[in-house]
């Protein structure tokens, strides 16, 4: 499918609240100062080696210049006064030269790589650490392939700055340094006239740097938006193939593909216009020297000799630069892949835990909303007035239309958001005076939509405790009633899941879902739909097992079916984001509203035949 | 927990496994040849460009020869002239060469991804059902630029490379061959170490590319499931199995690095020394009369040139196995079959009545025991089929033979005595609008998710298939109705909710054949009343089969099927089941508890509510006449 990233947007209609870049807003810096230094931060630990591997890159150069010295001597000294031992010592000292050379480019090959993979995995595992910072509320407006490919992709081009990049910019720094100081020295005139070229190349530089700065970032924009678009065809590929919208889609994604393939190109194009630019500057020089230089030597206020040597150091002046040119893409790319990085390391989580949080002691049991107010996106309340109190050891079941906010409680009992007005309290604390962990820690939540990881099913049913032995496992799997099928299976509890649980009904999921709740141990525990897609009898057995769990915990139930929630000590209707009625079955029965009307309805419409 | 969730995945290495690696590398290198043009012009001017370079050296000696030394002052502007106006020339030709190189590179990863995608699409749910989506986003993230490069600037330096090597050999070799032979006595070793470490990289690459994609994959799940993640407060552990991973990766990379960091020199080392070679042999030559100095001089310098194309040599030559290593991980998925093929002489099925049969159709998902055994089922047009029974008996497994998402592995599903398996699958597809039990929407318009299988939809059309399913309501309360954007896989909106918008999804595409499979698990009882109601309507002489676990979804069917353990177990209408079969009757008293509903008839009537409710009270009698009914039989 489609949707729009930033000033890419590929998608059909409006864009709305989904967005791959956060906002997009050009920040138009074209060295930022501000992503360098943090990116620099990351090599920080790994100065000594940096340092190292300059030096040696410094050693390397003077060995790869000694060479040619070397042969010189060679031919001046031995070869010409037909010294064969001299002539032995020079070739072995050469030999020496050059293992040298092989030993400190080797090491210093070594040092760079190792450092770059090491910030690599460390920006990595600090992106994904990020990430389960974050409330569920950031998956609601961000697409997932784009965060992958901020995970995989952004950083691996920083890593190519990092690694590569920064040595050979040091370096080629240092060899620039060093030739203008000769130059200056040789003859300031003519140095200072072929420096007159430098502005250009200023210019020059500045101009690529603005337009390379909007293509680079639109590269890796688009490079997102290519997988985000997989990501989520992957997702929907089953619909896609019942809709036979396989042609629409692919259609699709060859537009955002190519919007990514002209981006590259553009962003390319750009260097092979930016790189002959610099080569011509080189030659500019080289035509200055030649033309006032030829002219003076013409006059003879300067000797052939100089000439010459300018000539080889103009070009030396212009190969480093002739390199940084190049380097520049890679510095391009990275930096707008850094800007990406960084954005997502510094969005804030949704629903951050207090400095003064502390861990919550364990949960006695009882759960109070209070006055509760809440809104997914601000002015679009979904739940108003709400006053629930649950006593320790109750199961409040919750009953009511569809989008009517059930979910949206037990969100907020989970604290997966928070209120926007009022208060939830367990054992009479504040949620948000909590370590978000420690509260979920002893609780155990059914969702709605019945997930499940890649991998074994009883890694799955321990998700929650992961130390749990065997027999608890297979314990709760039996509370579950999960038992059955599992154990018919070739290769029992060691089945793998595949992808999201594809191999596996989804009643058999919901109730994996349900064993994984009931091996968390948990002190409060959530059931969303969790039975909706099991059947009747199924149900009964689990809702005995249950009965048995639940004694002294505290359980809110969510469902349709009202068979379901026969045994709930309480039952709240909502409608519209608020209780509407409240009470026992028999009270509710009794009392003739809203609750009577469900109930007849699912009972009525099923018998009068 | 890492170990198995990362363990799998070598099983997809399954089909390309036969290739060598120059077989691997000429099929990279077949996708420039739709883009032959760009890629011949872009080396026409290579050699172009590099021949012109000769010339510069030329023109600056004759400045400095000529024009300083002879100050010659007219002669040095003319050629200070053409010596910027040969770098202008330079300059648009590499321009042009290496966008062109560029754009032929682009291309073939365009292409590539492109024909990864029309793979992955014309794949069977059996291949999604193993495959997981993350080792796909890898292969296209990271292993298509490995081609890419390997096609685009890789290549052009390697070429760049091995010219000015062939060249300099050739003008060595007719300068003194004795000495050439000297020179080129480093060729085999090179040629062995390019061997043997080629050999023992690839399977380090392998694994490093492997590890990158099962990260991926990590990563992909660990968002998707962010709800789990933190319902468990798994956070702190799902950090340490990412870093494991992570750490993981990291051991064989640094390992990698420490083979490449040895090796990449040695190739320099190796030149070099046949450098020493040169002078030390040949010094001997000239002191023993067997060279004159100067051509001792202009070898050396010679073999010095060489240096820079060995070294480029050395690096890119190892990126051959490199990319064919990623070469290798992209044909895979290029060379999956379908278990679902069209076949050649598929015939359009023409617009449906809706008959469906099963004939003994038995079926077994991939590496898995049977699931349905001998299963018969013939629907009329027009009939409204239930499908009723314990969670994994195949309810939906049946019904996904249909649209042939899975073919049967004995019997024939047929569609108007057509067998699906001779019909083109969007053709077939067309014509059966589908729920399927796990609700996926895309992050899109409301109005985009409802016309997903008919873009081309009217806004009228739209409103009416929302309405149907009971969505147009919630869909205007939104803040901008139709054109409110949903979260990916509709995270934005309540379960039901979802639900009614895949409803409608299927509802537009006017289908012959409708399959609801639990699509109403989500909605309360009221509102799928409603939608049942509009359903009666709108299917009116259309097919349907509805899988459903509320009785009261299922009750209305001419026909309902009661599955247990992969076979029907028991069939008929309503009536007749609760006679004949004590699972349906239990599942009915379960649901409804009639005794229950006895005592609260009763104090109906005692409290005289009857009076504001005599409709229901009358429900309740009849319901109770039903039940007990079903439980006297
Ligand atoms: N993540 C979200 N962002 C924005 N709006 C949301 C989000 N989740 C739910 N909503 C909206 O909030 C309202 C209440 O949704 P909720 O999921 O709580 O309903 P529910 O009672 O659980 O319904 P159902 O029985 O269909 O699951 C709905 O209108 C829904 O569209
Ligand atoms: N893609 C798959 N690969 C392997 N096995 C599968 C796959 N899908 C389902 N199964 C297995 O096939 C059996 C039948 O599954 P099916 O989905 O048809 O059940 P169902 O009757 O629809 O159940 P539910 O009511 O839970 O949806 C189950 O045992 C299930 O584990
Ligand atoms: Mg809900
Ligand atoms: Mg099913």
């Amino acid at each position: 499918m489609s949707f729009s990233i930033g000033t890419t947007s590929v998608g059909r209609g409006p864009g709305g609240i989904l967005h791959g870049l956060g906002d997009d807003e050009d920040k138009g810096r074209v060295w930022d100062a501000h992503v360098v230094s943090r990116m620099l931060a990351y090599v920080k630990p790994y100065r000594a080696s940096m340092v190292t591997a300059f030096v040696l890159t410094v050693i390397s150069a003077a060995l790869g210049l000694a060479v040619p010295y070397l042969i010189k001597i060679a031919i001046d000294q031995h070869i010409v006064n037909r010294d064969l031992v001299g002539l032995d010592l020079i070739a072995l000292a050469t030999l020496v030269a050059f293992v040298g050379l092989y030993a400190s480019s080797a090491i210093q090959q070594y040092l760079l790589s190792l450092t770059g993979q090491r910030v690599l995995g460390e920006m990595r595992s600090q992106l994904v650490g990020h990430l389960q910072d974050l409330h569920l509320g950031y998956h609601d407006t961000h697409i997932i392939g784009v965060t992958i490919s901020r995970v995989f992709s952004d950083v691996g081009v920083i890593n190519d700055l990092l690694s590569q990049g920064l040595i050979t910019l040091a370096s080629d720094v240092l060899t620039l340094i060093g030739i203008v100081v000769i130059m200056l020295l040789m003859d300031p005139r003519l140095a200072l006239l072929t420096f007159t070229v430098v502005p250009l190349m200023v210019v020059a530089t500045m101009i690529f740097a603005r337009h390379a700065k909007v293509a680079f970032r639109e590269t890796r924009a688009t490079n997102a938006s290519v997988v985000g678009d997989l990501a989520e065809d992957l997702a929907g590929m089953r619909v896609i193939q019942a809709f036979a919208q396989e042609g629409t889609e692919q259609e699709h994604f060859e537009e955002v593909n190519r919007a990514n393939r002209d981006a590259n190109v553009r962003a390319m194009t750009l260097s092979f216009i930016f790189m002959p630019t610099v080569q011509f500057l080189g030659t500019l020089a080289t035509a200055v020297v030649l033309f006032f230089g030829g002219r003076a030597v013409a006059s003879e206020a300067l000797t052939l000799g100089v000439i010459v040597a300018f000539l080889s150091y103009v070009t030396r002046f212009f190969q480093p630069i002739r390199e940084l040119s190049q380097l520049y893409t890679t510095m391009q790319q990275a930096m707008a892949g850094g800007e990406r990085v960084l954005e997502l390391l510094d969005t804030r989580p949704g629903v951050p835990d207090r400095s003064s949080a502390v861990e919550m002691p364990a949960i006695r049991g009882r759960v109070e909303l209070r006055d509760v107010g809440f809104a997914y996106r601000s002015a679009e309340p979904v739940l108003r007035d709400v006053n629930l109190t649950i006593e320790p050891g109750e199961t409040v079941a919750l009953v009511g239309p569809t989008g009517a906010g059930k979910t949206s409680i037990s969100n907020l009992i989970a604290r997966f958001y928070d209120v926007t007005e009022g208060a939830v309290l367990v054992d009479g604390i504040d949620v948000r005076d909590v370590a978000q962990r420690s509260l979920r820690r002893q609780m155990g939540i059914v969702p709605q939509d019945p997930y499940l990881f890649s991998g074994t099913i009883a890694d799955n049913i321990r998700f929650g405790e992961p130390e749990a032995s065997d027999e608890a496992v297979r314990e709760a799997a039996r509370m579950a009633n999960a038992d059955e099928f599992i154990e018919r299976l070739s290769d029992g509890y060691e089945t793998q899941i595949q992808e999201g649980g594809a191999n596996f009904s989804v009643g058999q999921r919901q109730l994996l879902c349900i064993a994984r709740a009931v091996l968390a141990d948990p002190r409060i525990l959530i059931l969303d739909e969790a039975t909706s897609s099991v059947d009747t009898m199924t149900e009964v057995l689990i809702q005995d097992a249950l009965d048995r769990l639940l004694a002294g915990r505290t359980a809110v139930v969510i469902a349709h079916r009202l068979s379901t929630i026969r045994n709930a000590d309480q039952i709240c209707v909502i409608d519209d984001g608020r209780i509407v009625e409240q009470g026992t079955h028999e009270e509710l029965l009794a009392r003739g509203g809203v609750y009577r009307e469900l109930y007849e309805r699912q009972f009525v419409s099923a018998s009068a035949v | 927990m890492t170990s198995t969730r990362v363990a799998r995945r070598a099983a997809a290495r399954e089909t390309t496994g036969g290739m060598t690696d120059p077989q691997i590398l000429w099929r990279c290198y077949s996708y420039l040849r739709p883009h032959w043009r760009l890629t011949l012009g872009g080396y026409v001017l290579l050699f172009v460009i590099n021949g012109a370079s000769l010339l510069n050296p030329q023109l600056i000696r004759g400045i400095v020869d000529r024009g300083v030394e002879n100050k010659d002052l007219q002669y040095l502007s003319w050629m200070v002239l053409a010596l910027v106006g040969l770098t202008v020339v330079q300059g648009v030709l590499g321009y042009f060469q290496g966008k062109w190189i560029e754009q032929a590179s682009q291309n073939v990863a365009y292409d590539l991804r492109n024909q990864i995608y029309k793979k992955v699409s014309s794949l069977s749910f059996s291949y999604h059902d193993r495959t997981e989506a993350g080792q796909l986003l890898a292969r296209v993230m990271h292993d298509v630029d490995r081609l890419r490069f390997l096609d685009g600037r890789a290549s052009m330096r390697l070429i760049e490379g091995a010219v000015m090597f062939v060249s300099t050999v050739i003008v060595v070799t007719y300068m003194n061959p004795k000495l050439a032979v000297l020179a080129l006595l480093s060729m085999p070793i090179l040629t062995l170490q390019a061997y043997y470490y080629s050999k023992r990289m690839r399977p380090v690459w392998m694994s490093l590319r492997d590890k990158i994609s099962t990260m991926t994959s990590w990563v992909e799940q660990n968002l998707r499931g962010a709800r789990v993640v933190k319902g468990f407060a798994q956070e702190s552990a799902e950090i340490r199995r990412f870093a494991d991973q992570n750490e993981d990766w990291l051991q064989v990379s640094v390992d990698s690095a420490r083979v490449r960091a040895i090796n990449d020199p040695l190739v320099v080392l190796i030149t070099n020394i046949s450098t020493i070679f040169i002078i030390w042999y040949g010094g001997r030559l000239v002191i023993q009369g067997g060279l004159t100095l100067g051509e001792l001089v202009a070898f050396t310098s010679y073999m010095s040139q060489l240096a820079g194309p060995v070294r480029t040599l050395g690096r890119l030559i190892p990126m051959l196995t490199e990319a064919s290593a990623s070469g290798q991980r992209i044909f895979e998925i290029l060379d999956t079959e379908s278990e679902v093929k069209e076949s050649p002489n598929a015939v359009v099925l023409p617009a449906a009545e809706g008959r469906v049969r099963f004939q003994d159709v038995s079926f077994a998902y991939f590496g898995r025991k049977t699931v349905l055994e001998d299963v018969n089922l013939e629907v009329a047009p027009g009939d409204v089929v239930a499908l009723l029974g314990t969670t994994g008996s195949g309810k939906s497994t049946i019904i996904n033979l249909i649209p042939r998402f899975y073919d049967v592995t004995r019997g024939v599903v047929t569609v108007d005595g057509y067998d699906v398996r001779d019909v083109t699958l969007s053709s077939l597809r067309d014509q059966i609008g589908i729920v399927l039990q796990e609700t996926t929407l895309f992050a899109a318009s409301v109005r985009e998710n409802i016309a997903f299988g008919r873009p081309e939809a009217t806004e009228d059309e739209i409103v009416a298939a929302a309405k149907a399913a009971q969505a147009h309501d919630f869909i205007l309360e939104m803040p901008q109705g139709y054109r409110t954007r949903v979260g990916e896989r509709g995270s934005t909106l309540s379960g039901g909710q979802k639900q009614r918008i895949a409803i409608a999804r299927a509802l537009l595409k006017d289908p012959r054949i409708l399959i609801l499979d639990d699509a109403m698990s989500s909605v309360d009882t009221e509102t799928e009343q409603l939608i049942q109601k509009a359903l009666e309507r709108l299917m009116e002489g259309r097919t349907s089969f509805v899988i459903a676990q509320r009785l009261s979804t299922v009750r209305m069917a001419d026909q309902i099927l009661v599955l247990d353990k992969g076979r029907i177990v028991a069939r008929g209408t309503h009536e007749e089941l609760l006679q004949t079969s004590g699972l349906y009757a239990d599942i009915y008293e379960r649901q409804l508890r009639p005794q229950e509903v006895k005592e609260l008839m009763e104090r109906a009537l005692r409290s005289g509510a009857s009076e504001n409710m005599p409709t229901s009270v009358t429900g309740i009698k009849i319901a109770v006449a039903g039940a007990v009914a079903g439980t006297g039989a």
